[in-house]
């Protein structure tokens, strides 16, 4: 079973819709939305949800006004900035439960937060795995790795021969707890120089992490000079271009409709993904 | 004045847009931009601006003195995050799990722990003509925004106007940059992606009580969906950016948009001065 993720650094670069038609393309997989702060998967695949599960994660500090004696020592502690008129803001307590330990009154407790939910699906392409991380919380990282794991399980007992997962933008935590351990991650690009800063500093993550990467130029006909740049770069640190997409106001009508674009129609970007999962299928079998 | 540019989408406009109304602001007023989006910084790409200083952002990680240490695995217990595992002999420490806290440090008993520190990214400032700029780098490798984002912050002091180019999302990082605004635009485009990943957007800054209105980025035919969300949840669409696609090339250029477009500047100064009385008026009735 090999696990592809897909990435961008950079948002909006079209990584949904090209994993939707992945998912729609490849015969045996499990999918998994790894985005779960900004998950839109879901309104291409449609899924129906069979098991809701809550997420707990982390600890938020509560102090009991009535056993305080206000002697200010958790506020002092407190690197985050969390504890001031000796209440705690959920929001910027990152759980440490330093002042729980250190209050000489015993007037903090750390209560545990749910963070919140991830779902196992069914959809007409297959075994969805995806979640929903409650508003403003912390631990995206932990849900993408619940995620993952989920989807790892269900492909082992379903025995796919593929994980397809949908990642986040930028390069931090929850990036990172998509990509580790992957075995091979597709960034998806843009001919824009921010698409070509955000891909460069991705593909240095995957370098990092030892995760083999390839690219896909989405749009490239938006900026054909930039979109050469982006080739002879990605040659020049040995990382394959699996396939030039151009721009098509399909991608957005396929998203109305709610189908993968491959489902919607067959034109020159739908060659283009299809090209992509060749590549993908033989670099992987290689 | 401090306004965040925020989106839950990622690609919606937020770079476009902060470094736009920057640039629309920055003769009238002493206008900073920070580029909070430290995972991928792309403000600096339209702005070109020539860096003066910079900082590195250093979180604190324990260190451990072999020697002091009896192995009570004490700091391993109050580690909240499992950065510390205590062996018969040995103590390892992981550093990207490391959240700073101090609780590992503060309570050995053997005071065998020392707090040093660890480069995780660095702050950059400087000019680009009159406008003040500043952005945060993360370090490729390091999990961890927010101490990145929190060092940035302390980048603005005497400016008029703050502008704060937030990444995307909702989570931890999206809340550190937004935290503290006294206004936060977002950015969205209408597609069902849009949609969606605004409603969380909204529903993250009504939490955070920060009042919020909506630039709809590549508005055209299909704009219905989200000005009647918008209308249902009381936010004004305070800006249409049409889908243009010689907007779009200046942009793959690096190009601002006020500068391929100047006839927007002051569409971007009436904005300010539209979220200015919205403010004034939002003041009173709280006064009242």
């Amino acid at each position: 079973m090999k696990e592809i993720v897909i990435l961008s650094g950079k948002g909006g670069t079209g990584k949904t819709s090209i994993a939707a038609s992945l998912a729609a393309l490849a015969d045996s997989k499990v999918i998994a939305d790894c985005d779960v702060d900004a998950a839109d998967l879901h309104l291409l695949l449609r899924p129906a949800v069979t098991e809701q599960h809550e997420f707990w994660s982390g600890h938020v500090a509560f102090i009991y006004t009535d056993k305080c004696t206000e002697c200010g020592l958790c506020q002092e502690k407190c690197r985050f900035e969390a504890i001031s008129q000796f209440t705690v803001d959920p929001v910027a307590c990152e759980g440490c439960g330093f002042c729980a330990r250190i209050c000489p009154v015993n007037a903090i407790t750390m209560h545990e937060v749910m963070s919140g939910h991830w779902f196992l699906s069914t959809t007409k392409y297959g075994s969805l795995v995806h979640a929903r991380l409650g508003i403003a919380q912390e631990n995206s990282g932990k849900l993408v790795a619940l995620v993952r794991q989920q989807a790892r399980e269900l492909a082992k007992t379903q025995s796919t021969d593929f994980i397809i997962c949908d990642g986040p933008p930028g390069i931090g935590c929850p990036v990172i707890s998509s990509l580790s351990g992957a075995d091979l991650a597709l960034l998806v690009t843009e001919p824009t120089l921010s698409g070509i800063h955000d891909l460069k500093r991705i593909i240095d993550v995957c370098h990092h992490f030892a995760v083999p990467a390839m690219v896909c130029i989405n749009k490239f006909d938006i900026n054909e000079d930039n979109s050469r740049d982006i080739a002879a770069f990605c040659q020049n640190v040995n990382v394959p271009v699996a396939a030039k997409i151009p721009y098509h106001n399909s991608v957005t009508e396929a998203m109305v409709k709610g189908v993968p674009i491959v489902e919607y129609c067959h034109n020159e970007l739908t060659e283009g993904v299809e090209q992509i999962w060749c590549r993908i299928q033989n670099t992987i079998s290689n | 004045m401090l306004i965040s540019v925020a989106s839950g989408k990622g690609g919606t406009g937020k770079t476009l847009i902060a470094t736009s109304l920057a640039l629309a602001l920055k003769d009238y007023n002493r206008v900073r931009i920070l580029d909070c989006d430290v995972e991928e910084p792309n403000d600096q790409i339209l702005l070109k601006p020539v860096i003066t200083g910079e900082a590195p952002v250093n979180v604190l990680m324990p260190e451990i003195n072999e020697a002091k240490c009896s192995h009570c695995g004490i700091c391993a217990r109050v580690c909240a995050y499992h950065a510390i595992v205590v062996l018969d002999k040995q103590v390892l420490t992981f550093p990207q799990l490391c959240h700073g806290c101090g609780a590992c440090t503060y309570l050995c008993p053997e005071k065998a722990i020392k707090e040093v520190p660890r480069e995780t990214g660095i702050v950059q400032w400087g000019n680009a003509d009159q406008l003040s700029f500043a952005q945060g780098i993360l370090t490729i490798g390091e999990a961890m925004t927010p101490p990145v984002i929190r060092q940035l912050k302390t980048c603005s002091t005497s400016d008029d106007i703050i502008i704060r180019d937030v990444p995307p999302g909702t989570s931890c990082p999206v809340v550190e940059s937004v935290k503290g605004s006294d206004y936060c635009l977002l950015v969205t485009e209408p597609t069902p992606f849009g949609l969606n990943d605004l409603t969380l957007a909204v529903e993250m800054i009504k939490t955070l009580g920060i009042p919020c209105g909506v630039i709809i980025n590549r508005s055209g035919k299909n704009d219905a969906s989200l000005e009647e969300y918008c209308e249902k949840e009381g936010i004004p669409v305070l800006l249409k950016i049409p889908l243009d696609m010689d907007i779009a090339r200046a942009y793959s250029l690096g190009t601002p948009m006020v500068k391929a477009q100047p006839q927007w500047k002051n569409r971007f100064r009436q904005l300010y001065e539209n979220i200015q009385r919205t403010l004034i008026e939002r003041n009173r009735y709280s006064q009242r």
